[in-house]
């Protein structure tokens, strides 16, 4: 008996083994660093005394850095928003055109995929290029079809400069929620959607009553993988606005200013890595609160529908 | 004699096994000690192998490895080495704030006079960009000075019979006939935050003067002085000579607008003047101090140091690393660096024979501080981060030249006692 026990005991452990070592070593163990380093006070590069909550309570309370963080997190949360709505938005009414099957719809498939698969790094340098006030496609093509007064240093003001990243990001990510909500979509019972039909249903009230409702395990998927990837935006402000989150910090997030503060700015700032993983534990905390308590939210909503 | 490491002996070992007849020869390229340096210059490799093959031709003993990063991500690899406790033997290091928190953290290895006797061929204001300053302790030998001032388009200019005025006014009248021609006057944009600064004290230096600088630094003044406001207020006069869409214009564009020619002049440090000249060889360029605010009045530049070479506290190749330290202090390299990198050495004994570079040398003369590099970027948030976002807040209309000023000062009054009241 007990031989017996111990050896399925002891392939249970091997075989989960290898994967608990992965995550203690990659995910649990850095963020225990961070958290420990977020206590100490740092002089330079070097740590110095135990600080408690000192560097949480800079970054939070006091000027001019807690304007940075909550005109950071604010962005984060913009962002997020305007993604809900311009791009999630989009790639829904997308989905459901695609279903639709119309002509040519296989190419628009491939065709509105296609910039997923390309890196951020390369979409943001391209449309850097393409909204250059003075060289840039943009501007060029507004003045090209007569519509010159409506051009603008788009990257350049803050009224324009967040909005410019939030479109092209959108062009960038696009297909992948319509990709997500496609899927869910074609999961929908044929029978239902022929009900539907006969019952004289418009394409309104077909999506408003059976598909968005039926696709609901789709949107938890899509709603959370948006928040978590608009909290830790990074790569397209970089390579767009660069590490300043220019002009004047109207495209800074998180990201960026968690950087900059980790490892400060060639120049202008310095490296001080207590107040950055200060930064990096709240953000931690913030995104595994909210995308917890929404993910069951949102379950729950799947099975009320 | 520099010790010989296990790995090295090893290696030498299979060298002998593999190289059978080189054996000798083997064994002596693997008893010289090889030195690692790290910098974010990665563009001037070519030009570093041939200062460092003149130092190993002189110290047939030690060679120099070379490795270049891209300069905004430099400090993180840097850092995050020496936490580590690795990193290069032989540093290149930002000056200013940029040394002080490596040195602080303990990862620098302070020079002496002793062991470095060439420190004496460096000026008291070069040694300062290098040494903490709390004890006026050394911790890098300085490589370059630079110099902020106007970069003019030689052939526009002769082009339409002009020349590079005085004073403010005639400099805003020149201006203004170069956009009536068809030129943008200035190529600069503010969409590169850094630039924002340069552009800034470009032309606000002289305009506050060195009175406003020495009661500053004194202690007896504050960014909200009425001279620093007035010098920031000047600024928005340029607006309309920048070029359409500045605030969206960023550095490379800029660049390019000077390089092609379709800007007249362009507000910028002499680290730009190699890079011109390799992108551009064609162009006619000159190099000027900025207008004074009225005549007889200094035209200023902005000067400072770029950084310095240091030696790793940690390095065991130490002797090696300050016999290539001493030679990086020495006027021949100097003349050398000067003349191969287009840089302005700041060696005592250096002769710099490039025409251009030696104006900018005869400019600096005449100079005042590049404010926030060299005052107020030890300790966040610096000035420099403050004064940048606040130009790019003032040229694009969203703040006032005095609400800047009261943002700057009190940022830095949070670490900064002479700027509390009260």
């Amino acid at each position: 008996m007990i031989p017996a026990a111990w050896g399925r005991r002891l392939w249970l452990t091997c075989l989960v083994a290898p994967a608990l070592l992965v995550l203690i070593g990659f995910v649990v163990v850095p963020i225990a660093s961070a958290f420990l380093y977020s206590l100490y006070s740092w002089n330079g590069l070097a740590r110095g005394e135990f600080s408690g909550l000192e560097n949480f309570r800079v970054m939070l309370f006091v000027e001019p850095f807690a304007g940075w963080t909550w005109r950071a997190l604010s962005h984060n949360l913009i962002v997020f928003a305007s993604l809900m709505v311009v791009q999630n938005g989009t790639a829904f009414l997308v989905a459901f055109l695609l279903l639709k099957t119309l002509p040519g719809h296989r190419f628009h498939q491939v065709a509105i995929f296609l910039p997923v698969i390309l890196s951020s790094v390369i979409v943001g340098a391209m449309w850097k290029l393409f909204l250059n006030p003075i060289f840039g496609l943009v501007n060029q093509g507004l003045a090209m079809v007569g519509l010159g007064t409506w051009a603008q240093p788009w990257l350049g003001q803050p009224s324009t400069a967040l909005g410019s990243l939030v479109l092209v990001n959108t062009w960038h990510w696009l297909g992948f929620p319509a990709l997500v909500f496609l899927a869910g979509m074609q999961r929908i019972s044929r029978e239902v959607m022929e009900a539907a039909r006969l019952d004289g249903a418009t394409d309104w009230q077909m999506m408003r009553h059976i598909v968005w409702p039926l696709v609901a395990p789709a949107t938890t998927v899509v709603v959370i993988l948006t928040f978590i990837g608009s909290m830790n935006w990074f790569e397209m402000p970089y390579v767009m606005t660069g590490l300043d989150g220019s002009p004047a910090g109207a495209t800074d997030v998180l990201g960026l200013y968690f950087y900059r503060t980790a490892f400060g700015s060639a120049t202008s700032g310095l490296q001080d890595f207590g107040r950055s993983s200060a930064l990096a534990v709240m953000m931690f905390l913030v995104i595994a609160v909210i995308a917890t308590v929404w993910t069951r939210v949102l379950r729950r909503r799947e099975i009320q529908e | 004699m520099d010790r010989i490491t296990r790995r090295q002996a090893l290696g030498g070992l299979a060298g002998v096994g593999l190289a059978g007849a080189g054996l000798s020869q083997g064994a002596l390229a693997q008893a010289a000690t090889e030195l690692s340096f790290w910098t974010w210059r990665q563009e001037d490799r070519s030009q570093y192998s041939q200062l460092f093959g003149a130092f190993t031709q002189a110290n047939p003993a030690i060679r120099v490895g070379f490795r270049g990063f891209e300069a905004q991500n430099y400090g993180t690899a840097l850092s995050t080495a020496l936490a580590a406790g690795q990193g290069p033997d032989v540093i290149h290091i930002r000056a200013y704030g940029g040394t002080e928190q490596f040195a602080r953290a303990g990862y620098l290895h302070p020079l002496s006079r002793e062991a470095v006797p060439e420190l004496a061929n460096f000026s008291e204001a070069a040694l300062g960009s290098v040494s903490m300053r709390s004890d006026r302790q050394v911790y890098a030998v300085p490589f370059a000075s630079q110099t902020l001032g106007v970069f003019v388009n030689r052939e526009i200019f002769s082009r339409f019979n002009l020349s590079m005025p005085e004073t403010w006014d005639q400099f805003l009248a020149l201006c203004k006939t170069l956009k009536d021609r068809g030129v943008i006057p200035l190529a600069n944009g503010m969409n590169t935050a850094w630039m924002v600064e340069v552009f800034t004290s470009v032309f606000a230096v002289p305009q506050y003067g060195l009175g406003f600088q020495a009661d500053l630094v004194g202690g007896r003044a504050t960014f909200e002085d009425p001279r620093y406001v007035g010098a920031l207020e000047k600024l928005t006069a340029l607006r309309e000579f920048l070029p359409t869409g500045f605030e969206g214009v960023d550095y490379p564009t800029m660049q390019q607008l000077f390089l092609s020619g379709r800007a007249a002049m362009f507000a910028g440090g002499s680290f730009e003047i190699a890079n011109f000249r390799r992108q551009n060889p064609n162009l006619q360029m000159e190099f000027h101090a900025p207008p004074a605010p009225a005549a007889g009045q200094p035209r200023l530049v902005s000067l400072f140091f770029d950084g310095g070479y240091a030696i790793n506290a940690k390095t065991d190749k130490r002797d090696a690393a300050i016999r290539l330290i001493r030679y990086l202090s020495t006027p021949e390299f100097g003349t050398r660096f000067s003349a191969l990198l287009g840089n302005i050495s700041p060696i005592r004994g250096a002769t710099i024979e490039d025409p251009m570079l030696a104006r900018v040398a005869q400019l600096n003369q005449s100079a005042g501080d590049y404010m926030m590099a060299v005052h107020f970027r030890y300790q966040d948030p610096t000035g420099s981060t403050l004064l940048q976002a606040g130009v790019q807040r003032l040229m694009g209309g969203q703040q006032s030249a005095a609400q800047v000023a009261a943002d700057v000062t009190r940022g830095i009054a949070t670490y900064h006692a002479p700027f509390r009241r009260g």
